[in-house]
């Protein structure tokens, strides 16, 4: 019990420094790695929150998937961005501003509204339970998506093709 | 003892960070990388609920898998479009590509 505590924060400290080195590094790829390093971390929060089914997940599909399809994009499009190019756009005093205020709000809403739960709901074997409850109670949405998931195949595809004529 | 609001504190940090880039990468690619970050504060929001919070019928995990689902789909049509971008304007950065501004 006492150790997950620091597991926590260490998790908690290496995907808030690997989501600071996304948003405001220089090197477009070296974002992209460090996006894989925060995809991690978010992976082992999961595992402590006993959705193992879910880290497996999100390691399958983000890491594996998104990460080497915007490595693919970026190795298409990018140029050799030089030292002095700028990488944020002259809005930065208002992001940062909008990004502040509503920081604070969720954190004010948080302090106020909800209890400092501690107590864990007792939970079943989880990835039984979800295939289970995938296919009862949800299969119309589990549905749904699968048709959402064709549609954005074929879209892509056409967007990305190369129009010959 | 972790409670809930330490998972929903670091949901509302990464959101916040996410959504500062969002605002302000010039590179469209980067902006498709802080909305995964945004997605990925959302789902530990959604998967600390359903741990904490009774009955505990994974409903939250559930739902966190359908805006996996989403989120991929999202990213192959963006990264898509990125490409017919880049194609037509040999630039990503969002703030040259200003053909439909007045």
């Amino acid at each position: 019990m006492s150790i997950e505590l620091p597991v926590f924060y260490f998790l908690a400290a290496i995907t808030i420094g690997a989501a600071l080195i996304v948003v405001l590094g220089r090197n477009i790829v070296h974002c992209a790695f460090s996006l894989v390093l925060a995809f991690f971390g978010v992976a082992g929060l999961y595992v402590l929150l006993d959705a193992e089914f879910l880290a497996a997940v999100q390691v399958l599909i983000y890491v594996g998937g998104i990460t080497i399809l915007l490595l693919f994009a970026i190795m298409l499009t990018s140029r050799a961005s030089g030292p002095g190019v700028r990488i944020l756009n002259e809005q930065l005093g208002l992001s940062a501003l909008i990004a502040g205020g509503l920081f604070f709000l969720l954190i004010y809403a948080l302090w106020k509204g909800i209890p400092a739960l501690a107590i864990k709901v007792p939970t079943q074997a989880n990835v039984p339970t979800i295939g289970r409850v995938l296919m009862t109670s949800y299969v119309l949405p589990f549905e749904v998506a699968s048709v959402l998931l064709l549609a954005a195949l074929v879209g892509a595809l056409i967007l990305a093709r190369k129009e010959k004529d | 003892m972790i409670t809930l609001s330490h998972y929903l504190a670091l949901g509302a940090i990464l959101f916040i960070i996410g959504m500062f880039g969002v605002l302000t990468r010039r590179n469209a690619i980067g902006i498709l990388m802080s909305i995964e970050l945004m997605l990925n504060a959302v789902n530990l929001n959604f998967v600390a609920f359903s741990r904490y919070l009774p009955p505990g019928a994974l409903t939250g995990q559930v739902f966190a898998i359908f805006v996996i689902t989403v989120a991929a789909a999202e990213a192959a049509v963006g990264l898509a479009i990125v490409l017919g971008l880049f194609r037509n304007f040999r630039t990503v950065n969002v703030d040259e590509i200003n053909l439909m501004k007045w």
